[in-house]
């Protein structure tokens, strides 16, 4: 085996010259597949009636009451609560990026680098990390369950949409000035082509190009400003398969799933990492606050 | 992940040679970095499918557009992994052709292992005319047979598209459902009957 590579790799070395420059050629495929059939795709921004329908469906239900509210309503309190073991609230503790306990646009100035945990951090990444750091609760606790499923929702959820609520209608702004931002940025641009798994399906074979389509479901690209405001808005969102509200870093999670991928780590680098491009592509976006999703 | 050791074999040769070409960004060597620490095995999702076969490291190193030399022999060695049906027959029942192509489920960590895998061919292609719920991802298929006819030489191009998309576009977006073992030869043979089967509904 050994053997055999040291001789491949000695052949591949005798053709690298070749190997140079040249654009990639067209493979040999029978001549008919030339006349390929014009694709019949929808016009990019032509919605579907399903899509149209659970627009009224979402309009209505914000007019009569977003249920994401009841959780922003129990995350206001948990986050003005003294708790855990060092009885201390988050509001007189915890640094979102605008100094201690300011909660105002906050959640559309992050992810964002904290110099206290050498980390670049996307919103409930930070929140977990103040009430391990801060409260004294237990990474191993909070990582345990992160998501919401059937009548149990995690506390750092609400906490999340307590805080997201409220940079509502105000502007994504990610600080891309800072260094350290724009170095996550860099690999999280890199996280998005990376092509593995069964399948070969990176980030971008669905969200890469503009117009395309899963069945009926219109993909954004994250590239963007357009797609990536797409992908960010609504987060964290009141989930009607299964009436939960989830969060950002859950999404990325279920992309990886249907990417074929394993499961990517609760509150790590490669999610924050993901939310950094995305949430920076969005810059200059409004925040709509709180969401409803399918 | 199913990975022919010929496969591996010369596409790793291809990056230990050409260092310029295939060199990682700093960006990039990072995430690869970090990527193999965060994630971890959820049902049959294991952990180690982050890490590229020798063809995924070669496009994702030269943004899906090797050099055509490296491309042709990528290619031919993808090709030369094909297996074709015991029988030869490569046109199957194009009515269990459409159950196949219908099926998305198979490989996430919330499937169960060892179901029927499905093609997943209308997430991302309009095929039969029937099916408006399709996906733009792929070029559209209907009328694919219609089009092109049925010859020896049209089978054989598309059982070993669907059986690896690879072999004819190195870097296609298009899974590789033969090599990977995701669908087995006599289902590949019934999805080419649905796209050039004269009775099926793609060709009407």
């Amino acid at each position: 085996m050994r053997q055999a590579l040291v001789a491949a790799a000695a052949f591949a070395l005798a053709i690298s010259p070749a190997i140079a420059q040249d654009k990639p050629a067209a493979a040999a495929k029978p001549a008919a597949s030339k006349k390929a059939a014009k694709p019949s795709a929808a016009p990019v921004e032509e919605k579907d009636a399903a899509t149209l329908e659970f627009e009224k469906f979402r309009a209505k239900m914000i007019e009569e009451g977003n249920p994401a509210e009841l959780f922003e309503a129990q995350g206001e309190e948990m986050w003005k609560t003294k708790r855990g073991p060092n009885n201390v609230s988050l509001a007189e503790s915890c640094d979102l990026g605008l100094g201690v306990g300011v909660v105002k646009g906050a959640y559309v100035q992050m992810p964002r680098y904290f110099a206290d945990a050498g980390k670049v951090m996307d919103a409930e990444r930070r929140i977990v990390w103040c009430m391990v750091e801060k409260q004294g609760f237990k990474e191993a606790d909070l990582h345990a369950k992160p998501f919401a499923s059937g009548t149990y929702t995690p506390e750092q959820t609400s906490l999340v949409t307590y805080v997201a609520a409220n940079s509502k209608d105000m502007k994504f702004a990610v600080p891309m000035k800072d260094p350290h931002v724009k170095d996550v940025y860099e690999v999280g641009k890199e996280v998005v082509k990376h092509r593995a798994g069964p399948y070969d399906f990176s980030c971008n074979t669905c969200h890469g190009a503009d117009g395309k389509r899963i069945r009926m479901q219109q993909l954004p690209n994250i590239s963007t400003q357009k797609g990536a405001a797409m992908a960010v808005l609504g987060w964290p969102g009141y989930r009607m398969t299964g009436n939960v509200m989830l969060t950002h870093q859950w999404r990325m999670g279920d992309c990886f799933r249907q990417q074929r991928f394993p499961e990517p780590k609760y509150a790590s680098d490669t999610v924050t990492a993901l939310l950094t491009y995305m949430t920076a592509n969005a810059n200059g976006v409004t925040y709509t606050g709180p969401g409803i999703k399918r | 992940m199913k990975t022919t050791a010929r496969n591996s074999l010369v596409a790793m040769a291809m990056i230990a040679a050409a260092p310029a070409a295939f060199s990682d960004s700093d960006h990039r060597a990072k995430a690869l970095v970090m990527m193999k620490q965060d994630f971890v095995t959820k049902g049959q999702a294991t952990a180690d499918r982050i890490f590229e076969d020798g063809l995924q490291a070669i496009c994702n190193r030269t943004g899906n557009q090797p050099p055509a030399d490296i491309t042709k022999r990528l290619e031919a060695d993808q090709m030369a992994g094909v297996k074709y049906p015991a029988d030869g027959k490569l046109m199957g029942d194009w009515k269990e052709g459409e159950k196949i192509a219908q099926s998305g489920r198979g490989f996430t960590w919330t499937d169960e292992p060892g179901l029927p895998v499905g093609g997943n061919c209308y997430n991302c292609h309009q095929i039969a005319p029937k099916e408006t719920s399709f996906g733009t991802v792929g070029p559209s298929l209907f009328h694919f047979g219609k089009l092109r006819g049925n010859t020896a030489d049209m089978q054989k191009y598309v059982y070993s598209k669907i059986y690896n998309a690879k072999s004819y576009n190195v870097c296609s977006e298009m899974p590789r459902f033969g090599h990977v073992g995701a669908l087995r030869p006599e289902q590949i043979r019934h999805l080419v009957a649905l796209l050039l089967d004269p009775e099926s509904p793609v060709n009407k």
